[in-house]
């Protein structure tokens, strides 16, 4: 297969938009039609959750997709996807603060001591935001190696979320669609942990080279 | 007197049989298929299809149960649940509970009385003149409904089969039918789905048995052909699709007291002071109530049923008989 050259990727970048308005539109068209169910705040307090979460595994695959179909290119649609993940989780958040709770700031917090998987919930968007502020040419050129740093945020962000629903879930022991969202996380955040740890085992030949173990056991190193 | 000529249409104009008849079907099926996807959400459509297909109950208005609050839109009351034996999802029984099997049907009384019976439906229906009552219903998920209901209060069948004096609760059984109901295979609750009153308050007024909705036979969905509703409680006490009714000396265990003791109780009276141990109880949503962008409205202490109601549960800690 041809690796597509940066500029072939970014001509991608409208259509991509375009699929991330998708669920939007979806929900105007189900709001002019009357099928927002009997419950709207509800029924879009959850959907744009499950977009929200969509959007974040779409971003995740990105890095694991450009290696697997050798198109390094394709980091270049990862921003859009990583934006589109806080824009349906600022929606998300807005549904249940605003719509849900009418903004009141004692009810909000007393809805997070009382059920911790709202807790989660915010402490994940509240990381997610600083993730969408840093996520700008010129913080990434003023954070410099920090940048990456941070931006591996993401895992934990996955981590948070997936456990978010899951504890959202378990009122009602209702576990089937959030194990699918999880094994999907799983599999990519355990593609990361096997990539990571073969670098990790490829620096031990180096280490354990013939003229490295002399200049360690010189250094002392009882280890030899 | 003016001579009136018919308009004569060119046979071309005139679209042939074979193309019509094509079109209908194709509207037909068009027609089907929205009705039962699932994916277009609750379509206006499919639902104003589906509510007209249940019989009229002829029923008077009991002036003595309104409450002032406007009836929730008859498309939510039947379109958004809480029937576990046809799925989670509060849209899932509107979709699935066509399945259910209600004719025939039969309820049996029996337990701790001096006359076991059973009963079909059309003995049901013949056995005292059928009210419409409006109630509000508080779900314990914190959102509530204004409907009319068309029964008659509990306390008329329960007199039937003449309790004796070890009946001290009454327990109500759901159908089970597994070829039927897909939810029967989640592990969630027990099934069949079982609920229980206090003696005293299965035979309270307001304690009504339910064989219609909105002026019509029940639909499925709403726990057809005969369940019960006790306004005063939270929703899932008023257990749907009633196969058996049993009068007990011990109080029975629910399936939701089995399920999670420390979170549903025996008694489940609405009461916006005790929470949930995962949520609040204080506010709840009123479904259809001043369109999309409507606050959380105060939950009421019996859900404003106190006057009739409190007296039942005097020098109780509600705390701990939640």
């Amino acid at each position: 297969m041809m690796t597509l050259s940066a500029k072939q990727i970014t001509r991608l970048k409208p259509f991509v938009f375009l699929l991330g308005l998708l669920p939007l539109c979806r929900w105007i068209w189900l709001g002019w039609h009357d099928g927002l169910t009997a419950n709207p705040v509800e029924f879009l307090t959850r959907s744009s959750g499950t977009w929200a979460l969509v959007c974040l595994l779409v971003t995740l695959g990105v890095t694991p997709l450009r290696q697997a179909l050798n198109q390094p290119a394709l980091v270049r649609l990862r921003r859009m996807c990583g934006l589109f993940t806080f824009f349906y989780a600022v929606l998300h958040m807005l549904a249940w603060s605003g719509w849900d709770q009418g903004f009141d700031v004692s009810d909000m917090s007393a809805d997070i001591l009382k059920r911790p998987f709202i807790l989660v919930g915010v402490a994940a968007f509240i990381t997610m935001s600083l993730l969408a502020l840093t996520s700008n040419q010129f913080s990434m050129k003023r954070l410099g190696r920090r940048w990456q740093r941070l931006h591996q945020l993401i895992y934990l962000i996955a981590t948070l979320v997936i456990l978010h629903y899951w504890w959202h879930k378990a009122g009602k022991h209702d576990f089937q669609t959030v194990s699918i969202y999880a094994a999907v996380v799983a599999v990519l955040l355990g593609w990361r942990l096997i990539k990571w740890s073969i670098r990790q085992r490829k620096f031990v030949p180096v280490v354990g080279s013939a003229d490295k173990r002399a200049a360690v056991s010189a250094s002392g190193n009882p280890e030899t | 007197m003016s001579k009136f000529r018919y308009p004569r249409i060119a046979s071309n104009e005139i679209t042939p049989e074979a193309v019509w008849q094509s079109r209908r079907d194709w509207m037909r099926s068009a027609g089907a298929l929205a009705a039962s996807s699932s994916l277009a959400g609750l379509s206006a459509v499919s639902l104003a299809a589906s509510n007209s297909t249940y019989a009229a109950l002829n029923a008077e208005t009991n002036k003595r149960f309104l409450v002032m609050d406007p009836v929730t839109p008859e498309k939510d009351v039947i379109s958004y649940n809480n029937f576990y034996e046809f799925g989670l999802d509060k849209g899932d029984p509107f979709l699935h509970a066509h399945t259910l099997q209600t004719s025939p049907w039969t309820l049996t009384i029996e337990g701790e009385v001096a006359q076991p019976k059973t009963f079909d439906i059309e003995a049901l229906l013949k056995l005292a003149p059928l009210e419409e009552r409006v109630y509000r219903m508080r779900c314990v998920e914190g959102w509530s409904m204004v409907i009319p209901w068309v029964g008659y209060s509990m306390s008329t069948l329960l007199k039937q089969v003449e309790p004796n004096a070890n009946a001290k609760y009454v327990e109500f059984i759901s159908a089970a039918q597994p070829g039927n109901m897909p939810g029967l295979s989640s592990r969630v609750i027990q099934w069949p789905y079982n609920e229980g009153l206090r003696m005293d308050e299965a035979m309270h007024p307001l304690t009504m048995l339910v064989l219609g909705l909105y002026g019509k036979v029940l639909p499925n969905q709403n726990g057809a052909p005969v369940r019960l509703v006790v306004p005063w409680k939270y929703g899932f006490k008023s257990a749907k699709s009633i196969v058996k009714i049993r009068f007990l000396e011990k109080q029975p265990s629910s399936s939701w007291m089995k399920a999670a003791a420390s979170e549903y109780g025996f008694y489940a009276n609405v009461n916006p002071d005790v929470s949930h141990p995962r949520w609040s109880q204080a506010t709840e949503r009123r479904i259809g109530e001043d369109g999309v962008f409507s606050k959380r409205r105060k939950t009421l202490m019996f859900n404003g049923y106190g006057s009739e109601v409190a007296s039942l549960y005097q020098g109780m800690d509600l705390s701990k008989n939640y």
